[in-house]
C-alpha cells in the first residue's frame, strides 16, 4: 500500500538528460550559468577538493563502525528537468504541518514551490528565498555564512561534492528582534531512481531573533534508489533563538548524508532534532559551535531504524567561549538487522571555563539482529566544568512488557507503546505540541509499516 | 577560584639513581634479524622460539605506528637508537647473597628484599633484560606452584607454556605487541595447580637501568581450574637525558572456576614510554581483574581486558591514572563477552595535574545471539589545573538483546566550598587539596590490597604537594 503523502510510481515519466555524478574530466553538468561567477569559481575548487580526498575507510577514526562500502557514488546521476505532471503530484504530497508561516518545495534541485511570508514580515525584514537569488541580492551575507565552518567530522569529501553541486536551498534571514510565531517548512523530494541532490538550507538570525524550521526528505517512491548530500548552516545571532527540526524519510534504498553546523553566539539558544526513519543509509554530522558567553546548545534525535537500515551519527559539541552549555540526547529503536552507530565529543577548548555539557545515547534492542555502536567521548582542556556522558544498551523491560499484557494489550501493541514512550521523551523537548503530534504520527507509521 | 600555580614534580628520589654497570651481554643499537638472532643465541632458544621472534620482526616492521588514533607523541620514538638487550649474567639467582653486589644495591635501595620477607609468597627482580634474582617460598613451591622467569618457563615447561604463549595476545595484535613478540626478555611464568589458593602475592619487580635501552618483559600466568593467585608487579627507572621504551606483553589465562588478580603500579619515570599490552582469557566461572595504577612514564599506553570466553565469567579492570605536568596517561579496559551470562565492570578514575592529561579509552564488546551479558563503565575524571586536560573516548558495540550495558564519566574539579571548608578548619590548601583528592579516589583505593592502598594514598599526596596554593 502506498501511504498518504508518497507518489504512485506509474504517473512518472521517465526523464532524460542525465549525467553520471562520478568524475569524468567533465565539471559538475547542468548547473545554470546565470549562478554568480564567483560562486562557480568556489565550485570549482570544491570539486577539486572533492576529487583529491580520498574516501573513507573504517579505518579512519571518524568512519570507525560506519559501512562505507555503501557510498560507491557511481550509480547516481544528476537529475534533469521535472515534469509538469511530476510538478503536480509532488505539491500535492507535500503535506506536513497545516499551518506554517512561509513554505518552499524542492524536488531533484529544482524549486517546485515557494509560498511566500506574509507581508507583515517582509516590511519587518525578513528575507525568504531560494538560495540563488539570495547569492545574488544578499551577496555580504550569503558570503559571511554560506559554508563557513570546516566540515571536521569526517564527511570533507563529501561536504567539497555538495559545494561543487549545489544549484539551489533555501535562505532565510531573521533581523534583529523579529519573532516568526509559526515554523518554516521546507520539502526535498527525491524523484526517479539513482538520482542525486544536494539540499542547502542557509538559515541567519540576527540579534534576538526568534524562529523554528522544519525540513523534510522524502522520495517519490518508497523503493527507489537515490542518494542525497545535504548542508545546513545554522546561525544564531546574540540572544537568538531557533529551532530545527528534520524529519528523514528517504526511501528504504537512499544513500545519505547530511552535514549541519550550528553556530550560537552570546546568549543565544539553538534546538535541534533530527527524526530518522527512512533510508538504507543516513549519515548526520552535527557541529555546535558555542561561540559567545550564555550560549546554549540542544541536539536531540529520534531513530526507529528496521530491515537492513543504518543510522550513522557523528556530533561535535564545541566549546569554543566560557560559560556555555550543550545538552545531546540520542535515542535509538532498532529491530530486524538495524545498526545505529552514534559517535560523539564534547570538546571544551582551553579558557572555556564554566562549560556545563552532557551528553547521552541510548539504544534499545528489539532483536536478536540488531546492533548499536556507541563512542561517546570527551575532550576537556579546560577547568572548572561539568561534563558528563552516558551510553546505555539495553532491552524491553521484561516487568512493563508483562503490566501492559496483564492488562489485555497484545505483544505487538504493547511493545510499540513501550517503544513510542521511550523516544517520545525526546521530541517533548521541544515543547512544541504540534510539531511532537506530527513526529509521534510519523513513528507510529513506521511501526505500522514494520509490523 | 582557586590560585593557579605550577604543579610540582613528584618526588621520584626513591627510584632516581643508577649504577655504571658493565654488560656482558649487549645486542647494540638498533633492531635487524642480526638482533634477534643474536637474542636467540645467547638465551639459548628452542628453534620454535626463534621463529616466533622472526615473525614478530616482521609484523612489526609491517605495522604502522597507531597515530591515526593515538597520541603523535609516538613518532619521536628512534627505534634504530634503542639498544633491545642487555644483560650481566645469564640465569636468576636463587638466594640474595649470589645476586651481583651493585644489582643487590638498586634493589635494596627499592626495598627489596625487604618486602619478601614482610608478606610475599615469592618475588622476582628484573634489571634491564634479564631476571637476576628469582624466589619462590618452600611451601608454596610445595603446592605445585611454578613462579620462574619466562626464559626458563618455555625452557623447563613446554607443554604448559608452549600451550598458552602467544594465544591471548597474538603477535600481530598490534604494533608493540609485535615488538615484544620479536625480542621479548625476561618477565614471569606463572602455573598455579588446580585447587590451590596462594595465600600471598606474588610480586615482580622491573627496573630499568640503562640508557636508551627497551625493556621487553613477557609475562605468561596460568591458573589451572579453582586456583587463585594474586601477582603484583611495580616498575621504576633512573631520569636520563633520552626517552627509554618500556613494552610489555602479559598473558593471563584463568581455566574453570580460577581466580586471577593482577596489580601494578606503574611509576617509571617521566622520560619512558610505557606501551603495555595487557590481556585475559576467562573460561567459565573465572574471574580475572586488573588493577591497574598509573603514575609515572612521559606516555602510558594501556589497555587491560578480558576476554571472557566461559560461561558466567566475569572481568574487571579498576584503574586510577594520575597525570602530572609533561605526563600523558592513556589508559582503559577492554571487555570482549563471548559467552553467555557473562560480565564485566570497569571503573576508572583520573587526575590531571598542571600540564598533564589523562585519556580513557575503552572497548566493550557483546556479540549477538549472546544473553544475560552486563557491562557497567564508569569512569571518572578530576582536573586541578586551568592547564590540565582530560579525554574520554569509548567504543562500545552491543547486537542483539537480552544484554545490558551501561556507560556513564564525568569531569569535574575540585570544589571550591569543599576547600573552602577545609580551609576555615585549618588546614592549608595544599592539605585540603590533597584530602579532596584522595576522596575522590577513595573508594577505589579501598578495594586494593592493604599495602598498596597505603601506598597510593602516600604518593597521591606527594604529587598534590605545591600544586594549589
Amino acid at each position: 500500500m502506498v501511504s498518504a503523502n508518497r507518489l504512485p510510481l506509474t504517473q512518472m515519466p521517465s526523464v532524460t538528460q542525465e549525467k553520471n555524478l562520478s568524475s569524468s574530466g567533465i565539471l559538475f553538468g547542468p548547473i545554470e550559468s546565470d549562478l554568480p561567477d564567483w560562486f562557480r569559481e568556489q565550485q570549482r575548487a570544491a570539486w577539486q577538493k572533492f576529487e583529491s580526498l580520498p574516501r573513507p575507510t573504517r579505518k579512519d577514526q571518524p568512519w570507525r563502525f560506519s559501512n562505507v562500502d555503501l557510498l560507491d557514488l557511481k550509480p547516481f546521476r544528476i537529475p534533469g528537468p521535472l515534469s509538469e505532471d511530476d510538478r503536480k503530484n509532488i505539491l500535492k504530497y507535500s503535506t506536513g504541518l497545516d499551518q506554517f508561516a512561509g513554505r518552499m518545495i524542492f524536488a531533484n534541485n529544482q524549486l517546485v514551490e515557494r509560498s511566500v511570508i506574509s507581508e507583515d514580515l517582509k516590511k519587518r525584514g525578513v528575507i525568504f528565498q531560494p538560495l540563488e537569488r539570495a547569492m545574488v541580492e544578499h551577496a555580504d551575507l550569503f558570503r559571511k555564512y554560506f559554508m563557513s565552518s570546516e566540515a571536521t567530522l569526517g564527511s570533507a569529501k563529501f561536504a567539497a561534492l555538495h559545494q561543487a553541486m549545489v544549484s539551489n536551498g533555501t535562505f532565510l534571514f531573521v533581523p534583529r528582534g523579529v519573532e516568526i510565531e509559526q515554523p518554516i517548512e521546507i520539502f526535498h523530494w527525491l524523484r526517479n531512481d539513482n538520482m542525486s541532490i544536494f539540499p542547502h538550507l542557509l538559515l541567519v538570525t540576527d540579534e534576538l531573533a526568534k524562529v523554528t524550521v522544519i525540513e523534510h526528505f522524502r522520495s517519490c517512491d518508497r523503493k527507489a534508489p537515490g542518494f542525497a548530500c545535504g548542508v545546513n548552516d545554522l546561525i544564531a545571532g546574540p540572544g537568538a533563538k531557533i529551532t530545527y527540526v528534520c524529519v528523514q524519510e528517504w526511501s528504504s534504498k537512499a544513500v545519505a548524508l547530511q552535514m549541519n553546523s550550528t553556530t550560537v553566539d552570546h546568549d543565544g539558544s539553538a534546538m535541534s532534532l533530527n527524526l530518522n526513519v527512512g533510508a538504507r543509509y543516513a549519515r548526520f554530522e552535527g557541529l555546535s559551535r558555542l561561540i559567545g558567553e550564555g550560549a546554549r546548545s540542544d541536539m536531540l534525535a529520534v531513530s526507529v531504524a528496521t530491515n537492513e537500515q543504518e543510522f550513522d551519527s557523528r556530533t561535535l559539541q564545541d566549546h569554543i567561549s566560557a560559560r556555555t552549555s550543550s545538552d545531546l540526547l540520542y535515542k535509538n529503536a532498532l529491530d530486524d538487522k538495524a545498526r545505529c552507530t552514534f559517535g560523539g565529543l564534547i570538546r571544551v577548548e582551553p579558557h572555556a571555563h564554566f562549560t556545563d555539557a552532557y551528553q547521552k545515547v541510548r539504544n534499545l534492542l528489539l532483536s536478536d539482529d540488531s546492533e548499536a555502536n556507541s563512542m561517546p567521548g570527551l575532550e576537556i582542556l579546560a577547568d572548572n566544568v561539568r561534563c558528563t556522558h552516558g551510553a546505555t544498551s539495553g532491552q524491553i523491560n521484561e516487568d512493563e512488557m508483562f503490566y501492559l499484557r496483564s492488562r489485555g494489550i497484545p505483544v505487538p501493541v504493547a511493545q510499540r507503546l513501550i517503544v513510542g514512550g521511550f523516544l517520545n521523551e525526546v521530541i517533548q523537548r521541544l515543547d512544541q505540541p504540534i510539531m511532537a503530534d506530527h513526529l509521534n504520527r510519523l513513528i507510529d507509521r513506521k511501526f505500522a509499516q514494520s509490523a | 577560584m582557586k590560585p593557579q600555580t605550577k604543579a610540582v614534580d613528584i618526588d621520584r628520589s626513591i627510584g632516581d639513581f643508577h649504577y655504571k654497570v658493565d654488560y656482558a651481554k649487549d645486542a647494540g643499537r638498533g633492531l635487524t634479524e642480526k638482533t634477534i638472532h643474536y637474542i636467540s643465541e645467547v638465551k639459548e632458544d628452542p628453534d620454535w622460539v626463534r621463529e616466533f621472534r622472526l615473525r614478530g620482526l616482521k609484523t612489526f616492521l609491517e605495522k604502522p605506528l597507531p597515530t591515526h588514533w593515538a597520541s603523535k607523541d609516538l613518532e619521536t620514538i628512534d627505534f634504530d637508537k634503542i639498544r633491545y638487550y642487555l644483560a650481566q649474567g645469564s640465569g636468576a639467582k636463587r638466594t640474595w647473597e649470589e645476586v651481583p653486589e651493585d644489582i643487590k644495591r638498586t634493589f635494596e635501595r627499592l626495598g627489596i628484599p625487604e618486602q619478601e620477607r614482610k608478606f610475599l609468597a615469592g618475588v622476582e627482580a628484573q634489571f634491564d633484560s634479564e631476571a637476576v634474582y628469582s624466589n619462590i617460598k618452600k611451601a608454596v613451591g610445595e603446592q605445585g606452584v611454578i613462579f620462574v622467569g619466562s626464559t626458563e618457563g618455555l625452557k623447563n615447561h613446554p607443554e604448559i607454556f608452549k600451550k598458552w604463549f602467544g594465544k591471548v595476545i597474538p603477535i600481530g595484535d598490534n604494533k608493540f605487541s609485535a615488538l615484544n613478540s620479536a625480542v621479548f626478555s625476561g618477565g614471569s611464568f606463572i602455573y598455579v595447580p588446580p585447587g590451590v589458593k596462594v595465600k600471598h602475592p606474588l610480586q615482580a619487580y622491573f627496573r630499568i637501568n640503562a640508557e636508551s635501552f627497551g625493556q621487553f618483559e613477557r609475562t605468561l600466568i596460568i591458573a589451572d581450574e579453582g586456583s587463585e593467585v594474586t601477582y603484583m608487579e611495580g616498575c621504576t627507572a633512573p631520569k636520563f637525558e633520552t626517552a627509554t621504551l618500556h613494552s610489555a606483553v602479559v598473558e593471563l589465562v584463568a581455566l574453570k572456576g580460577a581466580k586471577i588478580q593482577y596489580i601494578t603500579v606503574q611509576n617509571w619515570s617521566s622520560n619512558v614510554f610505557n606501551l603495555v599490552t595487557k590481556r585475559g582469557l576467562a573460561h567459565e566461572d573465572a574471574e580475572i581483574k586488573w588493577i591497574d595504577c598509573n603514575i609515572g612514564s612521559r606516555l602510558t599506553m594501556k589497555y587491560p581486558g578480558v576476554v571472557l570466553k566461559g560461561r558466567k565469567s566475569r572481568g574487571e579492570v579498576l584503574s586510577i591514572a594520575l597525570a602530572n605536568n609533561g605526563q600523558h596517561q592513556d589508559t582503559g579496559a577492554k571487555m570482549i563477552h563471548a559467552a553467555d551470562e557473562t560480565t564485566s565492570n570497569i571503573i576508572s578514575k583520573s587526575i590531571s595535574i598542571g600540564t598533564g592529561r589523562a585519556t580513557y579509552r575503552g572497548l566493550v564488546h557483546v556479540p549477538k545471539h549472546l544473553k544475560n551479558c552486563k557491562n557497567n563503565t564508569e569512569c571518572d575524571a578530576l582536573l586541578i589545573n586551568a592547564t590540565s586536560r582530560t579525554d574520554t573516548y569509548p567504543a562500545i558495540t552491543v547486537r542483539g538483546t537480552g544484554n545490558a550495558v551501561q556507560h556513564e564519566a564525568s569531569v569535574s574539579q575540585v570544589s571550591s566550598e569543599q576547600i573552602f571548608y577545609m580551609l576555615q578548619r585549618g588546614l592549608t590548601e595544599a592539605q585540603a587539596m590533597s584530602l579532596s583528592v584522595n576522596g575522590f579516589v577513595n573508594d577505589l583505593v579501598r578495594q586494593f590490597p592493604m599495602e598498596y592502598s597505603v601506598e597510593l594514598k602516600r604518593l597521591i599526596e606527594l604529587e598534590m604537594e605545591g600544586s594549589v596554593g
